[in-house]
């Protein structure tokens, strides 16, 4: 397998031991990192300090946080009023709930109005487990994708989430990041590159691109590994910034291998798979196989069980990777 | 201003309020004209710091139209104040204006908010409030304008609540209380009395006042800013339509311009404008219009 040197990733990757961190928890730190080096970053959160990871920055901040109780709608647009006289606000909550509830806020007071708040959407995907449907948020990166000035981030483990809410922290711009809760497995370190807007070729490949984001990169990854054993050749890109979308990577590794499959833990209409088949669509028409919920909602379950039910863990990716093979000669 | 002026500003502001809406052919006329009084006051008797010149000037007090949908009052108070050319007033609503048919902060300097749906006003104004508190300089005011409809949303009660929390002195809340919204009147809709009882137990400060009446305007806005201890909601009493005899108290005139609609007992389209205008040059007959000197 051919893994980019440049993108230093862990050394742990495929092995039993690889350390799993919850994605959200990179988010905390990178919130109190970013809240040290600018006074201006201020956290708003309603009413889940603590599984949001927010308690740092509330101890070490206890001034520039401000808890906003059970109340989403005032959440965002309080941000938007304290990023009118210069604050940097991450308005925090579980994706089902913001920007799950409060869409129009967002839209209007933050995005039209251009206001520089970041919106954290945590427990996000079908990863929240027992939770059930209410609360595995499959939506949102379709929802804030659709909104113009909108930056969408999704990282894929801790360490990426904490490097993407530093970078948000220096970015004047309406973002969101989708965070996830259980424990993910931390395939980058702290010296592997990230920068908005820049999609990461993890192993390069010529048979296939998988495209994926979030807890889904390290699905991919492994997926990888076992489709090389078919004889497979995969490139894995690791999409975390869906928008603005990363065209020149993505178009390039397209022409090469002129297969794409899109992986990830959300509904494929509008999600990634929207994002990289309008792309695709215009630019170098391949066929594009989306793998995410497919305009389904989600249910009770272990994370296991659900990512095999909705087609997007491991094994799902080698079977639809060596199906597409099959199908589409690439030349 | 002495109150004699400001009532004559108040006037003139009604007219081209009319005017404009006539000229765009759509748009809101009861609320900018029951509302018109206020924002003479806000603008032309000292009561907000601005500078025209410098819509961002750092030290202004921020004033927060919840409700965009009245930006008619806005526009023209503003166009007054030489925010912008008064001829620009007539691109309302019209391709490439910078009036756009609802306020859009990043299109013109001096609107602090982009607004239209309703409800996310106080919100937004609280945060402001927050924010300069947090900074600890001297206070400027966050004044936030908003209809008496608007407290249907959950979002308002939202806000108000938290706010009540946080205690926000440098926040004021304005609610036009005309009694009016598209579908009819407030009470007959989603009825909101007691509306200051409801603030009072979210741990407002409530004054009402009769929003034509400039004295009680200043004073409400003043006192606003002497209460220390929590935020402030001015209840203005307000006539949706004031001014113009047969558009007073009619929630039918909420959102519709003089000359495009018949209206059962008004003068007829052709006509709307000439006689509304007419109305307000002789303050409804009390003075003798500028043609009949």
């Amino acid at each position: 397998m051919n893994i980019t040197k440049s993108n230093k990733l862990s050394n742990k990757l495929f092995k039993q031991n690889i350390d799993v961190e919850p994605i959200r928890v990179g988010f905390g730190r990178g919130l109190l990192e970013a809240g040290k080096k600018n006074s201006k970053v201020v956290a708003l959160c309603a009413d889940l300090t603590e599984s949001t990871h927010m308690l740092p920055f509330k101890e070490a901040y206890p001034d520039r946080f401000i808890e906003m109780g059970v109340a989403e709608q005032n959440l965002v647009t309080v941000a938007s009023g304290l990023s009118a006289v210069g604050k940097i606000p991450f308005a925090t909550s579980y994706a089902g709930f913001s920007p799950g509830r409060n869409w129009e806020q967002i839209r209007t007071t933050i995005c039209l109005n251009e206001r520089n708040v970041k919106i954290v959407g945590s427990h996000a995907g079908l990863s929240v487990g027992p939770d059930g449907a209410t609360h595995q948020m499959l939506e949102d990166i379709a929802l804030m994708r659709v909104l113009p000035n909108m930056t969408v981030i999704v990282p894929a483990d801790s360490y990426e989430a904490h490097k993407a809410t530093m970078a948000l922290a220096n970015k004047k711009s309406p973002a969101y990041i989708r965070l996830a809760r259980e424990g993910t497995a931390v395939v980058t370190t702290a010296d592997s590159p990230f920068s908005i807007g820049k999609a990461q070729v993890l192993c390069s490949g010529d048979d296939i691109s998988i495209i994926a984001c979030g807890p889904m990169v390290y699905e991919a990854l492994k997926a990888a590994l076992v489709l090389k054993h078919y004889s497979v050749s995969a490139e894995v890109i690791n999409c975390s910034t869906i928008k603005p979308l990363d065209t020149e990577t993505i178009t390039a590794s397209v022409k090469k291998t002129r297969r794409v499959i899109t992986v990830e833990e959300a509904q494929s209409i509008g999600g990634l798979g929207g994002a990289i088949s309008e792309l695709v669509s215009s630019r170098f028409p391949v066929p594009v196989v989306r793998l995410g919920v497919q305009d389904r909602f989600g249910q009770s379950g272990e994370v296991v069980q659900l990512w095999e039910e909705y087609a997007i863990d491991e094994k799902s990716i080698v079977k639809y990777a060596r199906e597409l093979v099959k199908k589409v000669k690439q030349r | 201003m002495t109150i004699k002026d400001l009532e004559l500003k108040a006037d003139v502001i009604r007219q081209d309020i009319l005017k404009m809406l006539t000229h765009a052919g759509s748009g809101h006329t009861a609320g900018p004209l029951g509302m018109a009084d206020i924002f003479t006051a806000l603008y032309f008797d000292g009561l907000l710091n601005y500078k025209p010149n410098r819509p961002d000037w750092p030290k202004r007090d921020r004033l927060v139209l919840s409700n965009g949908h009245i930006n008619p009052v806005l526009y023209v108070t503003m166009a007054h104040a030489g925010y912008f050319p008064h001829a620009e007033l007539k691109t309302l609503r019209k391709f490439g204006t910078r009036l756009q048919g609802h306020p859009e902060r990043v299109r013109l300097p001096g609107i602090e908010t982009t607004s239209g749906p309703l409800g996310s006003g106080i919100s937004q104004a609280a945060g402001m409030a927050y924010g300069m508190q947090m900074d600890g300089e001297k206070l400027q005011h966050v004044v936030c304008v908003t209809s008496d409809g608007e407290h249907q949303e959950g979002n308002t009660w939202e806000a108000i609540m938290f706010a009540g929390k946080y205690r926000l002195r440098n926040l004021m809340v304005i609610v036009d209380r005309n009694n009016i919204q598209i579908d009819g009147y407030t009470e007959d809709v989603m009825p909101l009395e007691p509306l200051s009882m409801k603030y009072q137990a979210f741990n407002w400060h409530v004054i009402e006042i009769d929003g034509h009446d400039f004295e009680q305007i200043s004073g409400a806005y003043n006192q606003a800013k002497a209460i220390f201890e929590k935020p402030t909601v001015i209840i203005a009493h307000t006539i949706a339509g004031k001014g113009v005899d047969f558009m007073e108290f009619d929630y039918r005139w909420h959102g519709t311009p003089p000359g495009k609609t018949n209206i059962a007992g008004d003068p007829p389209p052709r006509d709307q404008l000439r006689v509304a205008i007419h109305e307000l040059r002789t303050l409804q007959g009390k003075i003798k219009s500028e043609h009949e000197k």
